[in-house]
């Protein structure tokens, strides 16, 4: 458990670096920060970030608090893309949001 | 912008595989009586007259962020060059070590991310235009492009290709996609043949396209 700086209490990030994990396929309204291409695709880890001011809450004026822990996920090209037409080494690096992420 | 000028805009795949102009679907259509600019306008008198800010403090603000350029991102990657313990916090904290050169960050978390032989990195936000702008200014227009913003993840390569930049298939191209709260800068390898170079000669290589790895620094 960590305290943010506005003191509120938020759990220890669930995944670390390394861990494979697939990203939510949901299509709630409103101002979301995980891409429609990357939903219901499977990367691994990269690194964790830090925990950010939620901004799918201060879009609307909240406060977007307890901070949300924020990854780095690494996704292969060919598992994104079905018509992906570079070479099979190629990645892509996104931000995701933990809620955002299932194991 | 006249009528005529809009109906020579070209939008979509050139079908002569010829290269499209990033510029046109951001600068299309925008006009300074437009629902945003207007929108704008009316919230800066606003503030002015119900005192929240000075019409002065906006002022400085703008030329604060007119000041920012490319030359603190030619600054951070020379100082990396010519410097492999600079280098190594660099890459370990971004933000921390863009401070040292006397660079202001305000919040920003600057991730480094290095082309080396076996990695070209581009970065891309697709879903606004997030950019480095503490240390490279304001985004060209093509990076803020619908056209650039959903093709660089779907088809780095080709884009790479109509900016002149051809990577080799055993380097792996890793795009990323600065879509929350991280900035991206690339680190370009330095060009082979420059281990007697100046820093003001090294700085001159360095373009902001090269930064945001849309092609590499070139020896004219």
């Amino acid at each position: 458990m960590s305290a943010t700086p506005s003191g509120e209490i938020m759990p220890a990030p669930v995944y670390g670096t390394g861990d494979t994990v697939s990203i939510f396929v949901a299509f709630p309204p409103g101002h979301r920060r995980t891409p429609n291409y990357i939903k219901g695709k499977t990367g691994v880890i990269e690194r964790y970030c830090g925990a950010f001011i939620n901004p799918e809450e201060r879009a609307y004026g909240l406060a977007g608090l307890p901070k949300r822990h924020l990854y780095r996920v690494r996704f292969n090209q060919t598992d994104i893309w079905d018509d992906y037409d570079g070479s099979a080494i190629d990645t892509l690096d996104i931000e995701i949001y933990e809620h955002w992420l299932r194991s | 912008m006249s009528e005529n000028d809009e109906h020579d805009h070209d939008h979509g795949h050139h079908e002569d595989g010829s290269p499209l102009n990033y510029a046109d679907d951001s600068r299309h259509d925008f006009s300074e009586t437009d629902h945003y600019p207007l929108l704008v306008e009316a919230i800066r008198q606003l503030l002015i007259e119900k005192e929240i800010v000075k019409a002065r403090d906006v002022q400085e603000r703008l030329d604060f962020m007119d000041s920012r350029g490319v030359e603190h991102g030619a600054r951070i990657v020379v100082k990396a060059w010519t410097d492999p313990d600079y280098k190594a916090r660099l890459m370990a904290e971004g933000t921390a070590a863009v401070k040292e050169l006397g660079i202001p960050m305000e919040d920003l978390e600057l991730l480094v991310v290095e082309n080396t032989a076996e990695i070209h990195n581009l970065i891309v936000c697709t879903l606004c235009s997030c950019y480095p702008r503490a240390i490279l200014g304001l985004p060209p227009d093509w990076y803020k492009s619908k056209t650039y913003r959903s093709r660089a993840v779907n088809e780095p390569r080709s884009v790479m290709r109509e900016f002149g930049t051809i990577i080799p298939d055993n380097i792996t191209v890793r795009v990323h996609d600065s879509n929350a709260d991280m900035r991206y800068l690339v680190l370009p390898e330095r060009p082979a043949g420059t281990q007697d170079w100046s820093e003001q000669h090294l700085t001159e290589l360095i373009t902001r396209d090269c930064l945001v790895g849309i092609t590499v620094p070139a020896i004219s």
